[in-house]
Order: C-alpha cells, then structure tokens, then sequence
C-alpha cells in the first residue's frame, strides 16, 4: 500500500524545483531551486532502498535476521548530499562576487553576452 | 590481459589518487610556500599522469585491468533476484579509457606550463583545482561503476565552475560560471536520479552487472525512461545541441588554460560516457534502431549548429567554443553507428580534437596577455611578424579541416570511411561541412588578425551604417599587462607540444593499430563483463583490425574539406566584394535571415536554458516511449 507515494513525492519536488529554476528572478533562488531539484534525487535514492518493516542497518545492535533498509542506496545519498552542499557553496559564492560587480543578480538581466555579430 | 606487472596493476588507481593528493598538497602548501613550488609540482604530476596513463595505453593491450578497490569483490552468487553482488567501487582501464586519460593530463599540463607566467598572480588554488580536475577526469574515465561514474562526474563538474568563475573581479566570467554551473548541476541531477532507477531495477552499480541483469529480463519504459536520464547528464557535459547554451559563454570567461581542459578533455567524456553505457549496459535490452537514429540526429544537428554559430563569431574564444560544439556532433555521429569502427573512429576524432582546439585556446591566451582582446576585428592586422602565434593559429584552423598530417586526420578520415560503411553518406557530408565552416572560420581570423588580409572590417561597420554591429565591451584582462618574449615563448611551447602530439597520432602507425585494438576492446561486452566478473582470470587479448586511414577517399574529402574551408574565410574576408556580386546580396540576406534566428535562440538568459535542457530531456523520453 503507498509504495509508489515516495516517487510521486520525488516526481512532485523534481517539477517544482524545475518550475523555480525555469521562473526564477534571483540567483539565490535559482540556487535554492537547484537544491530543491537534488532533493528529489535524494528521496528518490531512498525510496528505492525502503524496506517494509525494516530497521536502520547497524548490524551491530539487532540480529543479522532483521529487515533492514538498503545501506547502499543511504551511502548514496549522503555523498550526493555532501557533493550538493560543495557545489552551492561555490554558487552561492559566485552569486555574491555579481551583486557586489553588477548590483543585479536577476538571471534575466544578466543575459548571456552572445552579441548579433556578422560576417 | 597480456600479464601486466605490478606496477600496470597499480595504475588505474596512482591516475586518480596521485592527482587528486597532489591537488590537495598544493592548496596546503600554497599558503605560505612560493608560487615556483606549486607550479612545478603541478607540472610535475601532470608530467608523470601523462607518462604513467602512456604507459598504461601500451601495457594494456588488447585486454583490460580491473580493480576492484578495498577487497569488495563481487559476491559469487547472488542474494536472490534484485541480487546486489556488485556493491563495491570498479575500475576498468581498457585502452580507450586510457587514451582518453592521456590526452587529458596532456592538455592539463599544457596548461600548466602555459599558465606557468600567464597567470602568475593567480594562487596556488589554481594549480589545486587544476589538478583535481585531472583527477575527475581520469577516475570518470576509469570508472566501473555508475555511482562512482557519478561522483567524478560531480568532481569534474565543480572543480571546472571554479575554474571557470575563478576571475571574480570579471563579472561576466563569474555569470558564466554560474550558469555552467546550474545548467549542469541540473545534468547531473536527471543523471542521479537515472542511476538510482537503474538501480531499484537491478540491484548492481557495476556497469557489467547492470547490463547482465538488464539483459536477463525484457526491457520495458523504465528502462528507456532511465537511460534517457541517465544520458541527458552526459550530453550536457559533452555540450550537444540543445543542451549546449551554457558552453559558449563558460568558455568565452573562463581562464583560457582552463578553456583548453574544458573544450578538450571534459566535453569529451560526455560522449565517451554515453558510447561505454549504451555499449555495456543498454545494447541488446533497448531498440537499437530508435538510439542509433537519435544519436545521429542529435549529432548532425549539434555538429551544422555549432559550425554556422562558429562562423559568426568575432569573439575567437566564443568561435573556439562553438568550433568545439560542432565537432563534438561530429564525433556523437560516429557513436552513433554504436559499432566498434565508429566509437573506435570518435574517440580516435576526440583525442585528435584535444591536439588541434587545445593549441588554439592558448593561442588565444597569447593574443589576450599581448592586446588585451579577442576581438577578431579589434585585432585586425594587429599580429603582423608573430610568426610563432601565427603558426599555431594556422596549424590548428587547417587542422581543424582534417589537414593529413594533423591530430584530427586518424578520426576524420577513420570516421568517413566508418560512417559510409555504415550506409550513411549523408552524415559524411555533415562532418566535411563542419569541418570546412571551423577551420574556415580559423583560417578567417588567422588572415585578418596576423596578415591583414581583406577589408578592415573595423571600416566597413562604420560605412555600412550596420546596426547589428555593436562594439565590444573591453575584454579584462587575464593578467597584468603584456609579458617579455622570453615568457612568450613559454606561452607558444605548451600549444606546440600538443600540435606535436596531434602529428604523432596522425603519422605513427602504431597509434592506428592500437586505436583499432582500443575499439575492438571497447565493442567487446562480453569480455568487459567477464573481466570485471573475474578480475585475475587471464583472457585472450582483442585483435582489432586495422584499415589504413591513407585511402583515396580520405584525402579526397580532407582536400575538399580545405578546399571548402578556404573558400568559406575567402567569401568572409572579402564580404564587400562578395555581396557586390549579382546574387551576393540576395544571398547574405538569406543566410543573414536564418543565422538571426540561431542568434536569438542563443542568446536565452539562464531560465531559457534550463527550460530547452528540460524540453530536450522531454523529447528524448517521449522518443524512447514510443
């Protein structure tokens, strides 16, 4: 029963990260959007590993007989986190040097610079 | 495996770790030691990766070195259906892998050397990212196993956004960097979430396992769903049309060293990544037809793409960038085929590419630290007597046309004859146009800029009355001002070193044999999964067999390739006296018309872009439903 709610859960962050990355007026919100976006994966990665009635894997307090959740697929989503964590840092970062450089960090207003150029 | 030795053994392993701790050193020590250290262990461990995956490219042969890290080997037998026997971290070196890694360390430490007086203000954060890069690099390339894949592909991905945003007083530089970022952070994000799909299907993270349990079963809209996911990440990375927009302005800012590593080596493991998956893991379990068709769609259209944007640019690192779109189409057309003599024939184009656009990137970088532009009209007739600066530029744009003695040569002309064996002229003609609209594009710059030739297009704007011509804002410089010649020279030898290499590959038989063997390997699954199965049993080596690239075909088309691409910088320089002819205007207007478009669609701002990747990502699935 409800075992597909996880992944309409994941499906549903995925979609309103993507609506915030595709509307978005402010950098830190795009960055946040984008963070929003990753946690899908992260419930997505544990969702899979889910176990009825299982318990946490630490071998170490319960008998190797219980069901547990795959360990695996937590590993996973704690590098996936970490990794997330570094990359908005350094957007984060970035997004000060424009305010300071440009005082807008409005991703409209700071366009890509192709040029009309001809030849 | 030909009975490699210890050492050759050790290798997979030292490619990755031995950068990546030289990486963390160099940011230790880059505190309070001088700048000379950092430099010269940062070419120094650059210097010995690129020997050491050399060494692994000859030791390798016809087999595979497999290291399954920590002990975890694979369980013998399964822990029932959904199984999980593969749980561990896998390395697999095979001889396309190792190529790959070899021209990434190649091109990383030429643009260590050059940066060596380039960026002399930089800190040692540089060199420390620099070389963590290489490390994300090689572990993507070497990888087994897709949640590894994964966290290298994440590596590569942050230490290039912190490359490429690393000129925090360039605002622009920064933007760019933060649109690379998100665009493809987004990439990795669908490339997670198709991991995990393939995961809860199969319980394996080794590529071999998934591919053997896809395989047990019939394959149904999960499958194709996750390999779209899985996919559109790599083909983000790799810059392909229309997941591209993020690459020409992460270039245009980036340091241009840094422009070398990325259009070179990291553009490239996007393709790579898709031709190893499909091979391994989804060849026989998806329709083979509907991937080959949208491979080669995607491929034609990233490569006419990128080469008509390419010869509208007068921003060269922005030409450059959208030269490297084009031929990385070019070289997704022969992964395509998804048969050994056309993934043979792309990696043989991508390595070949790194000898050809990593020059030119730094030949840029020359003209940016001398006048402080890239601004090919800025710069008209400006490189007069640079003879050094001008060779590189020559070289690299008749390169860029397949010129016979040059890096793209082997994969050009491997490539035709892979494409038209395959039953698809069509496409053979897609990589001659391509070629033709780059290097012309090149070629058209090198005249204007060091020999002054055809009309000063700085005249002509102001005559015509032509409003689309806005003046560019001035580039900031890299660095402090113009350097002596001495350091010049120290600038120019890092782009000769790779153009040496690149006439290495098209001229040493050996490489064309060992390029056929490294594709031989590469199309062989079953010995990939027996290898990675059981890592010390010893199996006989691939023989691949070997067609001579001399074939009059192939000189044909690179002739009319150069021929095509003269005529292309011929008709820009001389524009005036093109349009004056009868049909000349009527003809401008129409190309004018249609590259109006391109450039509106090219210029989409940061939400744009995530919406084409998501559109594209979209279209992808809806193909593989259906």
């Amino acid at each position: 029963m409800l075992s597909w709610l996880p992944y309409a859960v994941a499906g549903w962050i995925f979609l309103v990260g993507c609506y915030g990355l595709v509307t978005s007026r402010h950098l830190v919100h795009t960055v946040v959007c984008l963070n929003v976006v990753q946690s899908s994966t992260y419930l997505l990665l544990l969702a899979v590993g889910w176990t009825r009635g299982g318990t946490a894997p630490i071998f170490g307090d319960i008998g190797r007989s219980r069901a547990v959740a795959d360990p695996l697929v937590q590993a996973m989503t704690l590098t996936d986190i970490v990794v997330g964590a570094a990359v908005t840092a350094l957007l984060l970062a970035l997004t000060i040097q424009i305010a300071k450089r440009r005082g807008t960090v409005d991703p409209r207003a700071l366009r890509s610079f192709e040029q009309e150029s001809e030849e | 495996m030909s009975a490699p030795d210890g050492l050759v053994e050790q290798l997979p392993v030292l490619l990755v770790v031995v950068p990546l701790g030289a990486g963390a050193l160099v940011a230790a020590l880059g505190h309070w030691a001088p700048r000379i250290l950092a430099d010269a262990l940062a070419v120094l461990v650059a210097a010995v990766c690129t020997v050491g995956a050399g060494r692994l490219v000859v030791a390798v042969g016809g087999g595979r070195v497999v290291t399954w890290l920590g002990g975890w080997t694979p369980a013998s037998s399964g822990s029932g259906p959904g199984g999980g026997q593969s749980v561990g971290i896998v390395l697999v070196a095979d001889r396309t892998a190792a190529m790959l890694v070899v021209s990434a360390a190649l091109l990383v430490l030429a643009g260590l050397l050059f940066s060596w007086r380039y960026l002399e203000e930089t800190s040692a954060t540089y060199h420390a990212l620099m070389l963590v890069f290489l490390a994300a690099l090689s572990g993507f390339a070497l990888a087994g196993d897709l949640f590894d894949a994964f966290v290298w592909f994440e590596l590569m991905g942050a230490a290039a956004y912190a490359l490429a945003g690393m000129r925090v007083e360039e605002p622009r530089s920064v933007f760019a960097a933060v649109e690379f970022g998100v665009v493809n952070t987004l990439g990795a994000s669908l490339t997670l979430a198709g991991i995990t799909l393939l995961y809860a299907r199969t319980g394996e993270l080794a590529l071999a396992y998934v591919g053997e349990r896809l395989r047990s079963q019939p394959a149904d809209a999960l499958v194709g769903f996750a390999f779209v996911l899985l996919v559109v990440g790599a083909l983000v990375k790799a810059a392909v049309v229309p997941f591209h927009f993020w690459t020409a302005d992460a270039e245009a800012a980036a340091p241009t060293p840094v422009c070398a590593v990325l259009s070179g080596a990291m553009v490239a493991m996007g393709v790579y990544a898709v031709a190893r998956w499909w091979r391994v893991a989804f060849d026989g379990v998806l329709p083979h037809p509907t991937a080959e068709h949208l491979l080669l769609v995607l491929g034609a259209v990233t490569a006419l793409v990128g080469a008509v944007m390419c010869v509208y640019q007068r921003h060269i690192k922005r030409l450059l960038a959208y030269s490297t779109i084009s031929h990385v189409g070019v070289a997704l057309l022969g992964v395509g085929l998804l048969d050994e003599h056309g993934t043979a024939a792309a990696i043989a184009y991508l390595v070949g590419h790194a000898c050809t656009k990593g020059p030119l990137f730094l030949g840029s970088g020359v003209l940016l630290n001398r006048y402080g532009t890239v601004d090919e009209h800025a710069l008209f007739g400006q490189g007069r007597g640079r003879w050094f600066t001008f060779s590189v530029f020559a070289l690299g744009g008749l390169g860029l046309a397949g010129l016979p003695v040059l890096g793209l040569w082997w994969g050009k002309a491997t490539l035709e004859h892979a494409l038209s064996v395959a039953g698809a002229p069509w496409a053979v003609a897609v990589v001659v146009v391509a070629g033709a609209l780059t290097s012309g594009s090149v070629l058209r710059l090198t005249a204007r800029v060091f020999l002054g030739l055809g009309a000063d297009p700085r005249s002509r704007s102001s005559r015509d009355g032509d409003g689309s011509e806005e003046p560019e804002e001035p580039e900031e410089p890299e660095e402090h001002g113009p350097i002596g010649p001495r350091a010049a020279a120290l600038m120019v030898a890092p782009a000769w070193l790779l153009l040496a290499a690149g006439v290495g590959l098209a001229l040493v038989p050996w490489v064309h044999r060992a390029g056929a063997t490294a594709g031989a390997v590469f199309a062989d699954r079953h010995g990939y999964v027996e290898a990675v199965q059981h890592p010390h049993r010893v199996l006989a080596p691939v023989v691949g067999h070997e067609e001579t690239v001399w074939t009059g075909t192939g000189l044909g088309l690179a002739a009319v390739t150069l021929a095509l691409a003269c005529l292309v910088a011929a008709a820009a320089l001389w524009a005036p006296r093109v349009r004056a002819l009868p049909w000349g205007r009527a003809g401008a207007r129409a190309a004018r018309s249609v590259v109006g478009g391109l450039h509106a669609v090219h210029r989409a701002d940061l939400p744009e872009q995530v919406a084409w990747l998501l559109a594209g990502a979209a279209v992808l699935a809806v193909v593989f439903a259906l």
